[in-house]
């Protein structure tokens, strides 16, 4: 599925929505994530799973096809780590809200 | 950030009645759940794609006692996030935390 599809499907159940606005606001929630990523914050999404941006020094890598020494600047990476309902359903694994204490 | 927190700055900055937002964006995590769960990836330009893995079952020991055990065979979800929001990391927002590691390299 891609984001055009994603859009698609939204749309279907909000018949009083043009194609438009579903965009609109699907591509809103994408950007505000990475907004709030970009800025150094956390994402968690209850059933789906977190978000985090770890930072990474800098070091002294290599080419690996010359063995040339390189410097690697330091960098921030994003990290996503499944909630516990979407981990279980990916599995095929019974889910039920009712007995999950955490995420 | 919170779902509830992205539904709020839809309806603020982009003009959508909170209903609508609140919607939208239940409908979508509800709908990308529902895609990984039959085991189709989702891709998200401009974010990145979440892809469903299988893995073989594979002997593993029980690190308290030693014994040896079966790790059974599953799927699991990975998550690769695109060039543009690695990119964004790293040019936007607070550009001073770049230098500042809060993890060994080696992780």
């Amino acid at each position: 599925m891609t984001k055009r599809d994603l859009i698609d499907e939204v749309n279907k159940r909000f018949p009083h929505l043009s194609r438009r606005d579903s965009e609109v606001i699907i591509n809103a929630i994408f950007d505000s994530m990475v907004d709030a990523l970009a800025g150094g914050d956390r994402i968690e999404i209850r059933g789906f799973g977190s978000f985090v941006v770890k930072n990474r020094r800098a070091r002294q890598g290599r080419n690996p096809k010359s063995g040339a020494l390189v410097s690697v600047a330091a960098k921030r990476v994003p990290f996503f780590k499944v909630g516990k309902e979407l981990r279980l359903r990916v599995d095929g694994k019974p889910y039920d809200p009712d007995l999950d204490g955490e995420d | 950030m919170t779902k509830a927190e992205i539904i709020t700055r839809i309806y603020e900055k982009v003009g959508f009645s909170k209903k609508d937002a609140t919607d939208v964006v239940e409908a979508t995590f509800d709908i990308i759940k529902g895609c990984l769960e039959k085991g189709d990836k989702v891709k998200i330009s401009g974010f990145g794609n979440f892809v469903v893995n299988t893995k073989r079952p594979r002997k593993g020991r029980n690190p308290q006692t030693g014994d040896e055990i079966i790790i059974d065979g599953r799927k699991v979800l990975t998550f690769k996030a695109s060039q543009i929001m690695k990119k964004s990391l790293n040019t936007m927002g607070s550009s001073s935390a770049i230098g500042a590691p809060d993890a060994p390299a080696s992780e």
